[in-house]
């Protein structure tokens, strides 16, 4: 098949066009995230993801607006998540993992009352980017403009947070206000991500794209715009290579980010080129 | 009449069932120049964090230019140098520009240029603060607190990783702005020997305020003794005397 034929179809057309959307959402939150050592919040939310698919497939809701279904369940989560990590007794990692205990746990009682893994509940969680539908498409397109005009419009706010909390609250910034904005919209991209790569790999668009820039040591400003366009050219590859050989599309997109990251380790190493 | 710009009243901070801080009261004047010493765990800090809204207070209340912290919103007035940064991650991707920048609150402003040439670090401008040294680092802090040009400057051990010549360097600018643009500064260090050169008040903390008034009173009081041991009469007061006449005029130094 010529490479031009692929992009006839629809489905893959679709699958592209929502890939790029999820993928830049991911990389722009990722590197916040990932600078805040927040890197396996998309890990511990795709786990309460695995849960409310459960819980939604369970009650029979149509599998078309699963992601739909899902994603209150996931917010209220990362919300949990973050009142967790405020409690000075617990770490932010820990009150990640309790969360995604919980999930996983829930996801596995749930499929069990239902008779075991069926089909829906295996494309979830193992992704399938083909198979996104005309609401999650829709669904991404809304989320990707509310993270573009978040980080835009609170730009000075997300990058005074990340660079040191207790100093963004000292210049006045509301920093429960800015922590809450970003991990509802982490929710939201780790829901639209489970499409993408799968349950079990949604971590890796948050953290990959984001690791891979700032192995560049650029700006703040160039990081997020570096590790966007890794994020998309590894979308973009990766549909094609999985179409082209016939490879599980989450899989490969995951192998595609580790790709570029190793690419830029090795082109690091160029003596000319290291500062 | 004197301009309160800080009004603290009664503040009491506890942190896990301990008392930090206890019945703290006083106020800083617009033009005034605070010297905060205490030894280690005296509650500096946590004073400092309680007044920027950082942590909350128990009990208490604290006014910024004459409005209720929680109502008080030109944050711009004023300019802070923490101890040190909570979690300075190494590999933080900002550069100077952008860190000095941060102080800006998203405002633009022509001082920047200035502002990294004051500290001389306008030629790091494009290097990323993780690969800076520590003194470095503090220099571009210093200039992310200068560059908004507050009204208010607030510096907690702001020199402990600084060169003695950009350390008097440091100190140098703080008296300029201070008595040339009247500009407030309250300092927080443990560098006896620039205390009374340059701050014309003075509290002495160890939880509550043991001492409060100016260097000259504080020279003669037993809480000096107390605090700096039964050479400070010598060491510090006479020593101020001494060097308070070779104030240089401020003139920039690289590090």
């Amino acid at each position: 098949m010529e490479l031009s034929e692929i992009f006839n179809y629809g489905f893959v057309q679709r699958a592209i066009i929502a890939g790029v959307l999820i993928a830049a959402i991911c990389s722009l939150l990722g590197v916040f995230l990932v600078l805040r050592r927040f890197s396996l919040i998309g890990d511990g939310l795709a786990h309460i993801t695995f849960g409310s698919v459960a819980v939604v497939l369970l009650i029979g809701i149509s599998p078309f607006y699963v992601t739909l279904a899902a994603l209150p369940i996931v917010m209220i989560s990362s919300l949990v998540i973050l009142k967790l990590t405020s409690t000075k007794r617990i770490q932010g990692d820990a009150a990640i993992g309790i969360v995604s205990s919980i999930g996983i746990a829930a996801g596995i009682i749930l499929t069990s009352l239902s008779g075991g893994y069926n089909v829906d509940l295996f494309s979830y969680l193992f992704g399938n980017i083909l198979t996104v539908n005309q609401t999650e498409l829709i669904l991404s397109f809304i989320v990707f403009l509310i993270v573009v005009a978040t980080v835009v419009f609170f730009y000075h706010d997300l990058f005074a947070i990340t660079f040191d909390e207790e100093l963004a609250r000292s210049m006045g910034i509301k920093t429960k206000k800015i922590n809450i904005i970003l991990f509802l919209l982490t929710a939201l991209a780790a829901v639209l991500a489970m499409k993408v790569a799968g349950i079990m790999l949604v971590s890796a668009m948050l953290i990959l794209p984001p690791l891979t820039a700032l192995q560049l040591s650029i700006s703040f400003k160039m990081t997020l715009i570096v590790a966007t366009i890794f994020s998309v050219l590894s979308i973009i590859s990766g549909v094609i290579v999985s179409f082209l050989l016939n490879l599980p599309a989450g899989g490969t997109i995951v192998i595609m980010n580790v790709f570029f990251l190793l690419l830029v380790f090795g082109v690091k190493k160029i003596p000319a080129l290291q500062r | 009449m004197p301009v309160n710009q800080i009004r603290v009243d009664d503040l009491t901070f506890c942190y896990n069932g301990l008392e930090i801080l206890s019945d703290i009261s006083f106020t800083v004047n617009k033009g005034d120049y605070l010297g905060i010493v205490g030894p280690n765990g005296s509650g500096k800090s946590t004073l400092i964090k309680n007044i920027l809204g950082i942590l909350k207070p128990q009990k208490g209340g604290i006014n910024l230019f004459g409005q209720p912290l929680h109502m008080f919103r030109t944050w711009d007035k004023i300019g802070y140098l923490p101890q040190r940064l909570s979690a300075l991650n190494t590999h933080f991707p900002g550069t100077v520009e952008e860190i000095v920048q941060l102080g800006l609150r998203g405002n633009k402003t022509p001082y920047l240029n200035q502002t990294l040439e004051l500290m001389g670090i306008e030629h790091l401008s494009s290097r990323l603060i993780g690969e800076l040294s520590y003194g470095e680092q503090q220099l571009t802090m210093l200039a992310c607190a200068l560059v908004s040009q507050p009204q208010l400057l607030i510096f907690d051990e702001p020199t402990t990783a600084l060169d003695p010549e950009t350390r008097e360097h440091f100190y140098t600018l703080t008296e300029k702005l201070n008595r040339e643009s009247g500009t407030t500064i309250i300092l927080i260090t443990h560098d006896t020997g620039v205390i009374g050169k340059y701050a014309h008040n003075l509290i002495y903390l160890d939880k509550k305020i043991i001492f409060s008034g100016t260097f000259k009173d504080f020279c003669t009081s037993p809480a000096m003794t107390g605090f700096f041991g039964p050479d400070s009469q010598h060491m510090i007061c006479h020593q101020h005397t001494e060097s308070d006449e070779v104030i240089s005029n401020g003139t920039k130094r690289n590090i």
